[in-house]
């Protein structure tokens, strides 16, 4: 019974390959873009978690030369005589131009815990590693390794790409550094009364943690877009999909109740339906993994530039095939055709088995149904409208983006009704008014295509509109973070007193950076000393401030805020904060600080300076019209080594250029989207084409051609394509506020600007007329060449 | 008795309130009996057809085919009576439109597991059908479509053969040619048939005519 229940089952897809096609097709581009965009992801965080696992980057404080590059084995063995818990590292690069590998030797004796391979996958000891003195490394790179080193290399996947790491002084030797050391690694507790650094290695410089957790945390916003990204462009591919199955359903509710008259029981019946579902959501799973590893490598390199760029991430430009990952990719393959199957399979558990057989609107149900999902639609509408107001926490800002996609998505066949009704009201002519009457009637079976070009558009404008808001907004915070042309670092006091006196001739402004770290209103933050001049009235701009602000900062009568610290601690404009024991201070602005995870608020140089008078300012930001020359001056005059002077513009380009890059991946993603709902409106219509024959046939046979059946049938693309694109744009920049002021803020505590961006909604407009015609051209040709016998059959009753 | 059918009642929700189609049926069938159900329409003729296969539920009443009450069996229980005991012939064919002629000739009977190779051949030889195996039902005209509906019905050695209006689609000649094949391969094979038709000429050709009357047996 099983196998004769298949075969008949089986018998409709391979007589209808059109409709397999469409069905793995939507699953593979949708399950690719969704892993793709997953692959990245993964890749990228792997890569985080190496680094930090490794390395202990970013977690522990380290002692780094003031000048020259490396550290005498002299001052290591010092601090450790005066108490001090030190690890010494050594670094530098090694292998072939082009695809060198950072080579770190660590001492694992001295090394504060958890740092190096030691205990890894490789599961080999200390007194091992000590007699071996193999080289860590992952697959990929002791591929570029091999030949380039005299030693064992001991694959270790968790170690980060293009990083060997080993004994310090077999690192030493590879790197011909003998005796040297690049910096000093901190164990977190330290020995109560030590001696002092300065006293006990006066060359070195401390510099504070950054946070483990801190690259992950501030790239979180770039890989939070590429998630909202690919589960649009699923949400797309599943429209797609559930089409598709909705339309084989519909076109098999004639042999399903033949198959239960003849005696199939309708358990086995819906079994063998699901059973089917799973093998094709496995096939189309398999290939949209494939294309997703194909995205994936293709993006990697760029996304990897841009967080290297942007965020100090290292992300292995390679892209590792992790079973976690193509697993994942099938199963949301399998839980996708799920979700789009579940109507159908219901309807049919439902059907009674003397139901009538006849196909009814394959799509959008009518009557009962069609009530269903207005009011389904006005609900989610309307939730999206309180949530808007309410949302609280990243959940609820992702509940109120799903809200008003699917409502908004819902809501379309209405509007579209509506508008075509209005269309056809005003018809003027016979052909007009049967071509607004057609076109109404051609809406449930396309509507779900027009969905999927909704979503697209909808998600292109929205997420355009945030990159590109996100740009303006990181330029204009660059041009206040980077404004000084010039960054040097003094060794001493007196050295910053002389830099001070020598560099004023020279320079605009000589900017002092004085901060101290502290907590305020009970979180951790750091407070900044200003000297409060031109280039903090011209360049700072302000999220909100009172009318005098620089005036009454400069005054040490205020302070500013960045926004993490105001939304965090709940203050803002006129607020009051608490900055010491004693010292209390009216909020007088708030400054966007995008990318910093802790608080921040700046008073003025001289209330700094009395609040904290140990403070005195090591690093300085030079203004100067002419940042070559001064550079030159510094050096050559001043005796500022080269190390310590740093061209802040240079890393302004820079930034903005890798920025520029972050868009490359963005553009390539929204063409990808989009490229998925053309094609499902490409299938709807060439699925429709062999239905609409009984409708054109009576047309025809009043005395339209072929030629113009076909040439209306463009037009009615374009004009739906038209509507749908009317309706994207409004729901598009909705869905924009809603990723800037509400997913952004919940996730990461700052609030973008929102911008529109009138050329490239037009740019997008086009494209997506350009894909409907590309996608009706087809079918339209295929209409227009219906052979008049097939016409003729519709009259004879024989189809 | 291969079938006995006892206070059979069955209704309908309508408009204006439930219609009530069958109001106490009683009849019964044996073993290579031949039974027309004759009555004007919406006298209950399919319907009663349909309760017999167990496409649908009495309301009250009992119908027991072959030993076995199927108006107290569930859905998986009456699928199982139909693919064994029952062979159905419809006005509309229903044949499984992308399967060819051999695959639906032998579709029931690969459904009871009880399919014959030479069964099936036999029945396409005498039903005119042996040319056209390789055919998918699109591409025979309506008599042709119907001859394969009862090979189908026949290849799955039924008990019980019901046609609801068999010929109802097919022109005169056309109609009496199928009935012809259709009795003679009944006859052959000792399954007993009830048949639902409006012609008092194909009714003749039955053992017995019953005549529905406002869901009574007249």
């Amino acid at each position: 019974m099983i196998a004769a229940g298949l075969s008949a089952l089986w018998s409709h897809w391979r007589r209808n390959p059109l409709q397999v096609f469409t069905l793995i097709a939507g699953l593979a581009l949708a399950t690719a873009l969704w892993s793709g965009v997953q692959a990245v992801n993964a890749e990228a965080r792997a890569s985080y978690d190496a680094a930090a696992a490794t390395l202990g980057e970013g977690q522990y404080d380290q002692l780094l030369p003031q000048a020259g590059a490396h550290i005498p084995e002299t001052t290591f063995i010092a601090l450790r005589r005066a108490g001090w818990l030190v690890g010494p590292v050594v670094e530098g690069q090694v292998g072939a131009v082009g695809a060198q590998v950072r080579l770190v030797g660590i001492d694992p004796l001295t090394a504060p815990g958890g740092l190096g391979p030691v205990g890894g996958t490789s599961g080999m000891s200390l007194p091992e590693f000590l007699e071996q003195r193999p080289v860590f490394a992952n697959a990929a790179t002791a591929a570029k390794l091999a030949g380039f080193i005299d030693a064992a290399i001991i694959i270790e996947p968790t170690i980060a790409p293009d990083t060997a790491i080993t004994d310090i002084f077999l690192a030493q030797r590879l790197l011909d550094a003998k005796g040297q050391f690049s910096r000093l690694i901190m164990a977190t507790q330290q020995p109560i009364g030590r001696a002092p650094l300065a006293q006990v290695a006066p060359d070195l410089i401390r510099r504070a943690a950054q946070g483990g957790a801190d690259v992950a945390r501030l790239t979180d916003s770039f890989h939070l877009n590429l998630t909202a990204f690919g589960l649009l462009s699923f949400a797309v591919g599943i429209f797609i999909v559930h089409g598709a199955i909705g339309l084989a359903f519909e076109q098999r509710r004639a042999m399903v109740r033949t198959l239960r008259a003849l005696g199939m029981p309708l358990r086995t019946l819906i079994a063998l339906m699901a059973a089917e579902l799973l093998v094709l959501a496995l096939v189309g799973g398999v290939i949209g993994v494939c294309l997703g590893y194909l995205v994936a490598a293709t993006l990697l390199p760029d996304v990897a530039a841009t967080l290297k760029g942007l965020y100090g991430a290292q992300v292995s430009g390679t892209l590792q095939l992790r079973p976690v990952w193509w697993l994942s990719g099938l199963a949301i393959s399998v839980l996708g055709t799920g979700v789009a199957a579940a109507g159908a399979l219901v309807s049919i558990a439902r059907m009674p088995l003397l139901a009538s057989a006849q196909p009814r609107a394959w799509a959008t149900a009518r009557g009962r149904a069609r009530r269903v999902q207005i009011l389904v639609s006005f609900g989610l509408l309307t939730l999206a409208a309180i949530l808007s107001v309410t949302a609280d926490g990243l959940v609820m800002g992702f509940g109120l983006l799903a809200c008003l996609l699917v409502g908004a998505a819902l809501a379309l066949p209405l509007v579209l009704d509506g508008a075509l009704r209005l269309a056809q009201h005003f018809a003027r002519g016979v052909t007009a008014a049967w071509f607004w009457a057609d076109t109404r009637q051609q809406l449930p079976g396309l509507s779900l295509a027009l969905m999927a070009l909704l979503l697209a558009m909808a998600a292109n404008v929205g997420v355009s509109t945030m990159v590109s808001s996100f740009r303006l907004t990181f330029t204009g915070f660059l041009d206040q973070r980077l404004a000084s042309e010039l960054y040097v670092n003094t060794q001493d006091a007196a050295q910053a007193r002389a830099l001070q006196t020598f560099a004023g001739p020279y320079t605009t402004e000589v900017l002092p950076l004085l901060s101290v770290e502290q907590s305020l209103a009970g979180l951790p933050a750091e407070v900044y000393g200003a000297r409060i001049g031109p280039t903090y009235r011209d360049n700072w701009g302000l999220l909100d401030a009172t009318p005098q602000v620089w005036d009454s900062v400069e005054a040490g009568e205020a302070l500013l805020v960045n926004e993490q610290l105001a939304r965090r601690a709940g203050l803002w404009v006129g607020d009051n904060l608490e900055i010491a024991p004693d010292t209390v201070l009216p909020i007088a602005g708030v400054f966007g600080d995008y990318g910093n995870p802790i608080g921040q608020a700046i008073v003025a140089e001289p209330l700094f300076a009395a609040l904290h008078p140990q403070v005195r300012a090591t690093r300085f930001g030079l203004r100067t019209n002419d940042a070559a020359g001064l550079r030159a001056t510094l050096t050559d005059d001043f005796g500022l080594s080269a190390q310590n002077i740093t061209d802040q513009a240079q890393i302004k380009s820079f930034s903005l250029a890798v920025f520029e890059r972050t868009f490359t991946v963005t553009a390539a993603l929204n063409v990808l989207t989009l490229s998925v709902a053309g094609f499902a409106i490409f299938m709807s219509l060439l699925t429709l084409t062999g239905m609409r024959v009984p409708q054109l046939a009576p047309a025809w046979a009043l005395g339209i051609t072929r030629r113009r059946l076909g040439q209306l049938e463009l037009v009615r693309a374009v004009v739906l394509a038209v509507l749908t694109a009317a309706f994207a744009l409004p729901l598009g920049l909705a869905l924009a506020w809603v990723l800037l002021a509400v997913v952004n803020v919940e996730a990461f505590g700052w609030r973008l600007p929102m911008y529109v961006f009138p050329r490239d909604y037009a740019v997008l407009g086009l494209f997506a007329l350009a894909a409907a015609v590309l996608a009706a051209a087809w079918p339209a040709r295929k209409l227009a060449r219906t052979p008049p016998a097939d016409l003729l059959k519709v009259f004879a009753n024989e189809r | 008795m291969l079938l006995t059918v006892t206070t059979l009642e069955k209704s309908y929700a309508g408009a204006d309130g439930p219609v009530q189609v069958l109001r106490g049926i009683d009849m019964a069938v044996a073993a290579g009996d031949t039974v027309a159900l004759t009555g004007e329409s919406g006298s209950g003729k399919s319907t009663l057809l349909h309760l017999i296969g167990g496409l649908d539920t009495p309301d009250n009443g009992t119908i027991t085919l072959a030993g076995q009450a199927i108006s107290g069996m569930d859905d998986a229980g009456r699928a199982a009576l139909r693919r064994t005991h029952i062979g159905i012939v419809f006005q509309q064919f229903n044949l499984i439109p992308s399967l060819d002629v051999a695959a639906n000739i032998a579709f029931q009977a690969r459904l009871a597991g009880s399919f014959d190779a030479d069964d099936a051949d036999a029945l396409a030889t005498a039903l005119g059908l042996k040319d056209h195996l390789r055919k998918y039902p699109e591409q025979l005209s309506g008599g042709q479509q119907q001859r394969v509906a009862i090979a189908r019905a026949l290849a799955a050695k039924p008990k019980l053969i019901l046609a609801d209006e068999p010929t109802g689609n097919l022109d005169e000649a056309t109609a009496s040619e199928v009935m012809a094949q259709m009795l003679g391969l009944v006859a052959q094979t000792g399954a007993a048939l009830v048949m639902v038709t409006h012609s008092p000429r194909l009714a003749g050709q039955m053992d017995r005519e019953l005549h529905l009357r406002q869901g009574r047996l007249a």
